[in-house]
């Protein structure tokens, strides 16, 4: 019965036929907006290099070839270089961020630490004002003196106050002061009681920070953009960023990393750009099903106040 | 000792004197926790912070380390403001950043109520999540690579727009050099890539409205647009201005990416684009003046940092539970 009157009652809310169809097609068509450019770089990497030339960019080319992947294959050794770049930041840069936040956070949200309220207002201060590109320059440049070091990409980025505050209103909800309380009695120690209760407790909060971390990690390129000149700590956002501009500069990529004779070789520039993007792109689209929904979580979890 | 610290909450503090070393190691195991993040936020935050000092200096390196540069290089007072306020630059940098923010502002308002209503609407609930998941998927893609999308549609001799145009008989337009259609084309962007995040909000505030509400409604007669406008909209207002006017306080901040990478660094487009994130980037790479470029930051995030104080205390008086601080 009650089952029975919550159905019609979803259903009232909801448009009528006709506005139903109308908003479909409208939310379809800008849907399509939203992933077809994607299909379109695809089908660009996979166009014959005469055809873009000849033609344009088209969304149905007349010669599909797979020449722009085996050449990067071949020669990319930037590519690779940046992949791996890209790889180990995210990597380690995630662990980091997700450990040093959750920590922080598990500290100031428990009542019997001493120092929980000016621990948490010396971090909250850091989201009220914004210290600025160029003092944050300085002290990465000069102080730490960590130009053109793999670790310029990472520790800016290392440790997140909005995910502290996620991480804080996770461990007040999910985790009762009350279980905590019966450990203590039970005789364990803060140590103890923080590695076999809460961290197990943690993980799904876990799993939402990093998230929200690698994603930063993968898709940052302005840290590189201030701090790196080498192309040994290029990530492959930043090398996009770098052949952008600079058809020339692939070429030479390809030319010093590859063998001599291919170097004067008719280079698919343009097919192989696209073929980056592809590449730099591709370990997003493809996670990106199945994450979202943590993310979409994540984010009315984040919406609680500090 | 530690029996102190277990009862010190609830019960009333015991008498017994301890000293500040023996209330520091009573906390041993939680400043353990909260040291790494305390180092970052020193060092990425307050020094920083302080360094912005600079901007009343004529910064000069010396190879005696940064602090001591910092606290020996001569001081000039407002002399690097004055040289940023008196410059052409900055009236453009200023109408562009917050001409575009206030723009962001009220488009993101209406389009992601928009959506978020139409989405709530919509009765087919599988459509619904491909239309979701699509709509995200820009969100999670950099500027770095949307800027090649961009590319894609806008390239003068291959892109798809002008074979579109050229099909249909039109010369073809030279996007990158045409000023005029810049604020249209970032205005676009910026929300295209940003609506199936902003609309989430709505969404959930428009599906948690008990529906016993348009069960009244439809008893008294009203057409669907009555229910939106009378029962809907009422309801996600008042999360809609709390929005609105948190985002105020990020009005002199611009997305870098999207000014500094869509453009293609074009130098006919810097009146259109240059905002002053991208300003104060070019500044310090290009003619390295550090005092400069400073100033502007600092005077970008004092004004933020105002505009935040301001819009929460308005956010207090209007809605005491939705206050930042």
């Amino acid at each position: 019965m009650r089952n029975k009157k919550h159905i019609s009652a979803v259903e009232i809310r909801k448009f009528g036929a006709g506005a139903n169809l109308f908003f479909n097609i409208f939310l379809a068509v800008f849907a399509l907006s939203c992933v077809l450019p994607f299909f379109f770089i695809i089908i660009l990497s996979l166009t014959k290099e005469s055809d873009i030339t000849l033609y344009g960019y088209q969304f149905w080319p007349k010669h599909f070839v797979l020449s722009s992947y085996s050449y990067l294959a071949k020669m990319g050794h930037q590519v690779i270089v940046s992949f791996g770049v890209s790889v180990f930041v995210t990597v380690v840069g995630t662990l980091m961020n997700s450990l040093f936040s959750s920590t922080y956070a598990y500290a100031i949200s428990r009542s019997d630490f001493l120092y929980a309220r000016f621990f948490t207002i010396f971090a909250l201060i850091s989201m009220l004002f914004v210290p600025g590109m160029v003092p944050t320059y300085l002290v990465v440049t000069q102080m730490l003196h960590l130009q053109d070091n793999i670790w310029a990409l990472i520790l800016p980025m290392s440790f997140g106050v909005y995910n502290v505050l996620i991480m804080r209103t996770f461990f007040k909800t999910s985790i009762p002061e009350a279980i905590i309380d019966s450990a203590r009695i039970d005789g364990a120690g803060e140590l103890r009681i923080f590695r076999s209760i809460v961290i197990p407790l943690a993980i799904p909060g876990v799993a939402t920070i990093s998230l929200f971390s690698a994603l930063g990690y993968w898709n940052d390129w302005m840290n590189a953009l201030l701090y790196t000149n080498s192309d040994n700590v290029t990530p492959l956002q930043y090398l996009l960023v770098k052949i952008a501009n600079n058809i020339q500069y692939m070429a030479q990529q390809m030319s010093s990393g590859g063998s001599a004779a291919m170097a004067g070789a008719n280079l698919p520039t343009e097919g192989m750009r696209f073929a980056v993007v592809v590449v730099a792109t591709l370990p997003i689209a493809l996670t990106y099903p199945f994450f979202q929904k943590y993310f979409v979580k994540g984010m009315t979890i984040g919406g609680v106040k500090g | 000792m530690t029996q102190d610290v277990v009862v010190g909450e609830t019960a009333p503090r015991p008498k017994k004197k301890t000293n500040f070393f023996q209330r520091l190691w009573a906390n041993r195991i939680f400043l353990l926790l909260v040291a790494p993040g305390t180092i970052f936020l020193i060092v990425f935050f307050y020094i920083p912070v302080l360094a912005n000092v600079v901007a009343f200096q004529n910064f000069q390196y010396s190879d005696q380390g940064f602090l001591y540069s910092l606290f020996h290089s001569p001081w000039v007072g407002f002399q690097n403001f004055e040289f940023f306020f008196k410059s052409a630059d900055f009236w453009i940098v200023l109408r562009n950043t917050v001409g575009y923010n206030m723009i962001f502002l009220l488009m993101n308002f209406f389009f992601a109520i928009f959506f978020g209503i139409v989405m709530s609407q919509l009765r087919n609930a599988r459509l619904l999540k491909v239309y979701q998941t699509s709509m995200l998927f820009p969100y999670f893609l950099s500027w770095a690579i949307l800027a090649y999308f961009v590319y894609a549609f806008l390239s003068t001799d291959k892109g798809i727009l002008n074979q579109l145009i050229q099909a249909m008989g039109g010369k073809p337009i030279d996007f990158y050099n045409t000023p005029a259609v810049w604020p249209f084309i970032l205005i676009f962007l910026g929300v295209w890539k940003g609506i199936g995040y902003n609309s989430i909000l709505y969404f959930a505030t428009a599906m948690g409205i008990d529906p016993s509400y348009y069960d009244a409604a439809m008893m008294d007669g009203a057409s669907k647009w009555q229910q939106i406008k009378n029962v809907t909209l009422p309801h996600i207002l008042p999360v809609a201005v709390l929005m609105l006017i948190l985002n105020i306080g990020g009005i002199f901040r611009s997305d870098f990416g999207l000014f500094y990478l869509i453009p293609r660094g074009s130098g006919t487009l810097i009146n259109v684009t240059q905002t002053f994130d991208t300003y104060i980037y070019r500044a310090l790479t290009t003619t390295n003046d550090i005092g400069m470029s400073t100033a502007a930051g600092l005077m970008q995030s004092v004004i933020g940092a105002m505009l935040i104080v301001v819009s929460n205390w308005v956010v207090r008086h209007v809605e005491p539970e939705s206050a930042l601080f």
